[in-house]
């Protein structure tokens, strides 16, 4: 199983600050695709996406027990 | 613990003296507060939300390039997550470095990383509405889903 964690207006968007889904065998682009559709989530080509609090490409694989973040663009400072 | 994320107000002395050395000549601290007025429109008061245990490690991260880049400083950094009032403080850099223009420029790089790197995220609350900030004016697209390289490195 992964953990999916949302953060600011996704958090919101989704309602849940985080998941768990059956992620593994995935590409980051898959997964975030289908989260996108089922949450009706836009403007996510400016969202970044974390693998075990590393920024990960859209290519790289999830494996199980990953921890998935996704990353709106941030605003701290 | 050079590197903290703190749900209380940051005692700015604190910080500071986590960067003080017999070899160091120049420390510099940046205070990033909440303001009132962002073109125009007031501020009442800001959430800050963080991913803490990511935040914690860019923000070592960006102690460890600022450490290669500028021979012999020591850096630390709090940022503060939860409910700020105005003028309430959100982040304290402490850089220090043998010689002052060293510590000026590096400061500057840490707080110019944390806007890239950090994942902190603001929500304004005005006296109309709320709303998260980020870039707001949407000129950054991450097509490969993570910063580019140009991003990280510059």
């Amino acid at each position: 199983m992964n953990k999916v964690m949302f953060f600011a207006h996704l958090r919101d968007k989704v309602g849940k600050e985080c998941l768990l889904i059956e992620a593994s065998g995935k590409t980051v682009a898959e997964l975030k695709a289908e989260i996108t559709k089922e949450y009706s989530l836009d403007k996510m080509d400016t969202v970044m996406t974390a693998i075990n609090e590393e920024f990960a490409g859209n290519e790289e694989i999830i494996q199980d027990e990953d921890v998935i973040a996704f990353i709106p663009p941030v605003s701290g400072g | 613990m050079n590197y903290e994320i703190s749900k209380e107000a940051i005692d700015i002395q604190a910080i500071i003296n986590k960067v003080v050395r017999r070899d160091v000549g120049a420390i510099t601290t940046f205070i990033g507060t909440v303001r009132e007025l962002t073109k125009g429109k007031k501020t009442l008061f800001l959430i800050y939300e963080a991913y803490e245990s990511m935040a914690v490690k860019k923000l070592e991260q960006i102690g460890k390039e600022i450490e290669e880049r500028w021979q012999g400083s020591v850096v630390a950094i709090t940022h503060r997550v939860g409910r700020l009032e105005i003028t309430d403080v959100a982040v304290v850099i402490a850089v220090s470095t043998p010689h002052r223009a060293d510590a000026y420029e590096a400061n500057r790089y840490a707080i110019e990383r944390i806007k890239e790197i950090v994942p902190i995220w603001k929500k304004e609350h005005w006296e109309d509405g709320e709303s998260w900030m980020g870039n707001q004016l949407e000129t950054v697209a991450y097509p490969k889903g993570r910063p580019e390289e140009k991003d990280l490195n510059e």
